[in-house]
């Protein structure tokens, strides 16, 4: 019933993470993020694992990692810190039995054998392995080792789980169960949780609010309707899979506003006054193609309903297979495009 | 299980091969057909030579058991250091296997020799000299035997790595509880074969043995240095060192088929 607090900055010759966050009790936080982006050394850190340049971790009342220009005032033991981890490879001990890997925590920090067993039996009824105890883990699925080193995470009662893109090796299926049994457990147990990913599913799918992380740093964050529905940064628009352009207002000679963007991208917006700097956002679904700004095929690739264009000044267009196939698409054909004003976003930049 | 059908080998090395084989087994093959089978039973239960069977199982079971105790240690931190330092401690700890088991013998006396580096001191101040006694025997073989167990255990700790130990300490577990509930029973496999190669190392340990501890019968005359005696014994028929040779092949035989009986996932 704690939650998690994290200040986190870490120099590593041209590389700098500095992040914040929160986690509350009950509360998935996802950390969204391209490789490289630092989650992995912010999950070390978190775990105990890495000491940051400086920074505070704390869970609850209960300080686990202090730092202060490079000297560690609290650097609590990865075993002490009461940190769950749940990363891509279940990792369940090959040596024990399901039962034994989710006794483990509870065994290991003295609960005596026998009710040790007994929570460890209760934990794998509620992940859906009940009766599946005796397994050996080499004689179960992976959505199902998934599962029990998930039981054996919360078995050790963390007050923080940590989870380190938990679905990646599973099949769609599978993973789409496992997030459903993390949702409710986390819930259940009211565990501050951590997902890393970089899958924008985990996030929509399981997480309260998303934390983007972009080159070591934040560059929003809020819940995941918000966020990916309206991103601020290139990068969440990318993997949202929505438009953003940034360009000046100009007037259009019809009085209305529109915002210039660069390889002559020209996007209608119901801005207030031209004149400032601007990002526009819109989906790829709702840029038309026949008349409008010029544009040229950058390059092609299957959509989920059709056929995802990319064109000069990086705007993705998406068309029905039917109506790329009317286009006589090529990678460098000349294109006209524009989008109604109504499905633009408009964010004034300072 | 199923195999799939491998590409071959190509037929021209079946000829090195078979030699290599020759090489490794005809020997062997020689003495047993050498022996005197007639007098086999006589030559293997006398005196001499059940006291040299007795002495050899008990100093190579007492070296396996100090390897053991310390080698196992080695093994784990040498597998979870990192830098220049481990490199060399590695490169020095293997350097029993490749020197020539006499050289070894010879830098044990300088060490525990009555006049040596620890052993005069031993000697002066609490009246202990090791050379030519049963302990030699013993310390001889583990010197020789050690790199086996070590190396076979070091190199299992770093095929398994740490990320199953990582997820242990998450779960509360302690560096002990780590050790002695996931990381050695993960490498379980390592420290069966290094154990036994380890005991059939002391088991044959004859160079650093003869030069350190002597060939006393009873005392420090283990089999291959009573197989010696009785080769070159004048008097004493080679029959006698034919029949000491094969019961220690039947040993180091039966120590090996143990073992491969012991390896985990064969017989589940």
């Amino acid at each position: 019933m704690t939650s998690l607090h994290a200040e986190v900055v870490l120099r590593r010759r041209e590389f700098t993470l500095d992040v914040t966050f929160a986690a509350h009790p009950a509360e998935v936080v996802a950390i969204l993020g391209p490789n490289g982006a630092g989650k992995s050394t912010l999950l070390a850190v978190l775990a105990g694992h890495l000491l940051p340049t400086s920074g505070v971790v704390r869970v609850g009342e209960r300080t686990l990692t202090a730092v202060r220009d490079g000297s560690a005032d609290v650097a609590v033991r990865p075993e002490h810190r009461s940190v769950g981890l749940l990363g891509q490879d279940p990792l369940v001990f090959p040596h024990l039995s399901a039962r034994e890997n989710v006794a483990f925590g509870p065994r290991a920090t003295g609960t005596r054998a026998a009710d040790a067993g007994r929570v460890a039996d209760d934990w794998l009824a509620s992940v859906g392995l009940a009766g599946l105890g005796a397994r050996r883990p080499d004689a179960l699925s992976g959505g199902q080792r998934q599962r029990v080193a998930l039981a054996r995470a919360l078995a050790a009662e963390p007050a923080v789980l940590l989870l380190d893109e938990p679905f990646a090796q599973l099949d769609v299926r599978t993973a789409a169960e496992l997030r459903e049994v993390v949702r409710e457990q986390v819930r259940r147990t009211r565990t501050a949780t951590v997902l890393v990913t970089h899958d924008v599913l985990d996030a929509v799918a399981l997480a309260d609010r998303v934390v983007v992380l972009h080159d070591g740093h934040v560059v929003e964050q809020g819940r995941p309707l918000d966020v990916l529905t309206d991103p601020v940064h290139p990068f969440t628009a990318a993997l949202a899979g929505v438009n953003l352009v940034v360009g000046r207002l100009v007037a259009q000679p019809d009085g209305s506003t529109a915002l210039a963007g660069p390889d002559g991208v020209l996007v209608p917006c119901d801005a207030p006054e031209p004149g400032g700097r601007a990002q526009v956002t819109f989906p790829p679904g709702a840029v038309v193609v026949g008349a409008g700004w010029p544009a040229r095929v950058v390059d092609l690739e299957p959509g989920t309903t059709g056929v995802r264009v990319r064109t000069s000044g990086d705007v993705l267009v998406d068309l029905p297979p039917a109506r790329a196939a009317a286009l006589d698409l090529r990678v460098g054909a000349e294109l006209r495009l524009s989008v109604a004003a109504e499905h633009v976003r408009v964010r004034s930049l300072a | 299980m199923t195999r799939a059908r491998a590409v071959g080998v190509p037929r021209l090395l079946w000829v090195p091969a078979a030699l290599a084989a020759g090489l490794l087994v005809l020997p062997v093959l020689a003495l047993v057909l050498r022996a005197d089978w007639g007098s086999l039973p006589a030559d293997i239960t006398t005196p001499a030579a059940l006291d040299a069977l007795r002495l050899s199982l008990s100093t190579s079971a007492a070296a396996t058991g100090v390897c053991f105790l310390l080698g196992v240690p080695l093994a784990v931190v040498l597998a979870r250091a990192d830098g220049w330092p481990a490199d060399v401690l590695r490169a020095l700890v293997t350097l029993p296997l490749v020197l020539p088991p006499t050289v070894g013998g010879i830098a044990l006396l300088y060490l525990l020799g009555r006049r040596g580096l620890v052993g005069q001191s031993l000697d002066e101040w609490f009246g202990i000299t090791i050379p030519f006694t049963t302990a030699a025997v013993v310390i001889a073989q583990a010197f020789v035997a050690m790199p086996f167990l070590v190396l076979s255990v070091e190199g299992s700790l770093r095929t398994a790595g740490t990320r199953f130990d990582v997820v242990a300490a998450s779960l509360g577990a302690g560096r002990w509880t780590v050790l002695r509930r996931i990381t050695l029973p993960l490498v379980r496999p390592g420290l069966v074969s290094g154990t036994v190669l380890c005991f059939a190392r002391a088991l044959g340990e004859f160079g650093a043995t003869a030069l350190f501890a002597g060939n006393s019968p009873g005392v420090t005359q283990t089999m291959p240095l009573a197989i010696y005696s009785a080769f070159n014994g004048a008097g004493v028929t080679q029959g006698t060192a034919v029949a000491l040779s094969l019961l220690l092949v039947l040993a180091a035989v039966a120590v090996l088929l143990a073992a491969r009986a012991w390896r985990p996932g064969r017989a589940a």
